[in-house]
């Protein structure tokens, strides 16, 4: 059970799970992948051939729209045929297992799973059950991992500030829950981001978080200063009830996203957030739909980068389509 | 008449023996003589133990037989035999089963059908609250009578300081002993791993240190308030181990124990999300694991136990954090024991020791050593055989194990309950 279960034999990307323990080309090459991608989006008819004839099954165990939706269309773009299959409807809430799901869906010849579950953990264990030719992409497990999230976020943070190598980022908000900011933090230190800092209170902060290779900061206004990226996180109202903040107001005052505050950062500085947005508890609406907001570009994005992950653990014919597509674009 | 055992080197740390003896096995199950044959011993059956280890047989302070209940998992029988391949003649069985052991009748029953397989000697351990449930005391005096070697609540909390006072303070008006699996149950909350490194990095929730340290130190309060003889079950942290060490400097009567697979594995080695390394309480950091074989050298710790768990397949077969805790440890508690020995934590003898006479005094009975007139639960293992755990190899129903593929230096080949020969190995030696 190790992290070489996401390569196949010949070292390539078989299935997606974490982007811990992949290198910085295998990065990049999803972010050039998804540059080619992007103008797909924008042309009249928007289909490329890649993964025609393929069946992608949105298997997801925990609700979600914009995730599945990007997906959905992502695979859709791709050409593949896309069922959608949510919890609420499915055998699993009348008590089959995670694993006989995915078995039964296996059998009516299922090439791609993207799969959303509520337990860390659950893609990889998906992954180590089916056969070979069948890929796993993780589209987020518990509290452990988002990898096209983190990549659709670092193809954002590229479109707008050209490279990875001189940021500060700053990561706020519950740390401690976030599948994203765990996997964004692989994805930016692996990239070559210098400085990445996690803010939040303590009860919102893991443990051994120093470990990540993050620097955490518990007064926010110390923490922005500075930074060229501040990526709110989502905070979930039910972390409410183990008292791991005292109030709503209280958390806004200390751990918001302000105008005031914003100020702090570099004056470029761009403002993400993986969604869906709390506004007036983690973000202020002045600031999440101001000028230095990146969040709706961010939801574009994640149909590009999905349909480079998908096309690419899917052996797809990724660099023929980048020489077809070769305006690659590039704002900021 | 009787049975001889020849040539093999005999290690009974009880008596202070390590040496080339024979000894000699009465046709009623006892030791008659160590090292020259009585002149009247009529020898009926041989064993030629030539480069073996001769030892009293193990004593496991925990191991789950699941019956009855969950037999779907192991049975009595199933768990017992795999118990005597392993070299183990006497085990304690917790009373978290189904129902709980907390009525004589139920004590009695598992020992009844124990006896019947006439394999290894299970010894029930009695619960300290009615259905573990932490609120009512046991029938303690007739659960002792019924044969229970001691009391606890397995890994149920008591989360009522009070009960637990008292539970104390009633055993120790009938000086019985209290075995605590202390962990302050809200700092546990939904844990599932150590709270560190791993924890953070795969996103599973954690169990804090002080979760285990919060326990003990209540608990110690308390045995030094009620004058209890207490055992403390597993200990899986650095600052616990400090703990009971201090309360034992200052003459306090509590004894420790650790499971094996705790002296060998970390956090580090769940990698990533295998469920074969879920157990509770949790493997914590190398420096814990490296205090917890600190502890057993100094004596902190007295007993190494297998805690044994067997779970069907799919127990382990989901998401890390839904996935049943527990190792199927049996036949690897000697295997882990012995690797101490090799690592140079311990000597061979003291590592022995650890496995036999030592949980004997925990609990407090006549087991464990192989002087003159002691039953002969021995345990014979060839100590240069090499060997790998495979699937194949297991006997016992659970197939759960982290230690599958691991190369293990010593097996066993002949176990002898009561003078019985109960389990000989194919490539053991002849009669």
């Amino acid at each position: 059970m190790t992290k070489d279960l996401q390569f196949d034999s010949h070292g390539l990307l078989h299935h997606f799970l974490t982007i811990e323990g992949l290198g910085r080309q295998t990065l990049l090459q999803i972010l050039d992948t998804a540059e080619s991608f992007v103008s797909v989006g924008e042309r009249e008819i928007k289909k490329v051939p890649l993964l025609r004839g393929k069946t992608v099954v949105n298997l997801f165990f925990e609700s979600s729209t914009r995730t599945r939706t990007t997906f959905e269309i992502a695979a859709k773009r791709l050409s593949a045929d896309v069922i959608n299959i949510d919890t609420t409807v499915s055998a699993a809430i009348k008590g089959e297992s995670l694993l006989d799901t995915i078995r039964n869906l296996e059998a009516m010849h299922t090439d791609l799973f993207v799969v959303r579950h509520s337990k860390s953990g659950a893609a990889y264990l998906v992954a180590q059950h089916v056969p070979p030719h069948v890929r796993i992409i993780n589209a987020g497990d518990g509290s452990h991992a988002h990898p096209t999230q983190a990549m659709l976020d670092m193809f954002t943070i590229r479109r707008y500030k050209g490279s990875f190598e001189n940021l500060k980022v700053a990561i706020v908000g519950d740390i401690l829950h976030s599948r994203v900011a765990r996997s964004q933090t692989h994805a930016l230190t692996t990239l070559g981001v210098p400085e990445v800092r996690v803010i939040a209170p303590r009860t919102l902060l893991p443990t051994a978080v120093e470990r990540l290779g993050v620097h955490p900061y518990t007064d926010m206004r110390a923490g922005l200063e500075g930074v060229d990226v501040i990526i709110m996180l989502r905070l979930q109202r039910e972390r409410m009830r183990g008292a791991r903040i005292p109030s709503e107001q209280e958390f806004f005052n200390l751990y918001g996203l302000t105008a005031d505050k914003l100020r702090l950062a570099n004056k470029d500085a761009i403002v993400m957030h993986p969604g869906p947005m709390n506004r007036g508890l983690e973000i202020d609406s002045s600031v999440a739909d101001g000028p230095q907001s990146v969040i709706l570009p961010q939801v574009t994005n994640g149909i590009a980068v999905r349909m480079a992950v998908m096309a690419i653990i899917m052996g797809g014919k990724a660099k023929q389509e980048k020489s077809e597509q070769s305006s690659i674009r590039r704002r900021a | 008449m009787g049975l001889a055992i020849q040539g093999g080197r005999l290690i009974d740390p009880a008596n202070s023996v390590d040496g080339k003896k024979d000894i000699f096995v009465s046709d009623d199950g006892f030791v008659v003589a160590v090292g020259k044959k009585p002149d009247d011993f009529e020898i009926s059956r041989t064993i030629d133990a030539t480069g073996k280890v001769v030892c009293p047989g193990l004593v496991d302070l925990r191991a789950r037989m699941r019956e009855p209940g969950l037999e779907y998992k192991a049975t009595i029988e199933s768990e017992a035999r795999a118990a005597v391949t392993a070299g183990i003649t006497t085990l304690c069985c917790p009373p978290d089963t189904d129902p709980v052991i907390d009525t004589p009748a139920m004590a009695q029953m598992i020992q009844h059908r124990a006896w019947r397989f006439e394999l290894a000697f299970i010894h029930p351990l009695g619960a300290l609250t009615r259905g573990l449930k932490g609120e009512l005391l046991t029938d303690m005096e007739a659960l002792d009578e019924a044969g229970c070697v001691g009391f606890t609540n397995a890994l149920q909390p008591i989360k009522d300081t009070l009960v637990m006072r008292r539970a104390m303070e009633y055993a120790a008006s009938f000086d019985l002993t209290v075995f605590l699996h202390s962990e302050d149950p809200w700092l546990h909350g939904n844990g599932c791993v150590h709270e560190g490194e791993v924890g953070t990095r795969l996103g599973l929730p954690g169990i804090p240190e002080a979760a285990e340290t919060v326990g003990v130190a209540r608990d110690l309060a308390l045995i030094e308030q009620t004058g209890v003889q207490a055992h403390f079950c597993q200990l899986s942290s650095s600052r616990a181990a400090d703990m009971v060490a201090e309360a034992r400097s200052r003459g306090l009567l509590v004894t420790a124990d650790v499971t094996a697979h705790h002296l060998h594995l970390t956090e580090h080695d769940i990698g990533f999300f295998n469920t074969q390394c879920h157990v509770l309480p949790p493997l914590r950091s190398s420096r814990d694991r490296e205090a917890l074989r600190q502890a057993l050298k100094s004596g902190v710790a007295s007993a190494v136990c297998s805690d044994h768990q067997p779970h069907e397949p799919d127990a382990k077969l989901a998401p890390f954090s839904d996935s049943a805790p527990g190792i199927s440890g049996l036949e690897t508690l000697l295997p882990l024991t012995l690797k101490l020995v090799e690592e140079k934590v311990l000597s061979l003898s003291d590592a022995i020791a650890s496995i036999t006479c030592q949980p004997a005094d925990i609990l407090g009975i006549d087991t464990g050593h192989l002087g003159i007139d002691a039953t002969a639960d021995i345990c014979i293992f060839d100590p240069e055989s090499w060997w790998s755990l495979s699937e194949e190899k297991i006997v016992s129903r659970g197939l759960n194990t982290p230690f599958l593929g691991w190369e293990f230096c010593g097996r066993v080949t002949h176990t002898l309950v009561g003078g019985q020969v109960v389990f000989e190995s194919e490539n053991g030696s002849k009669t």
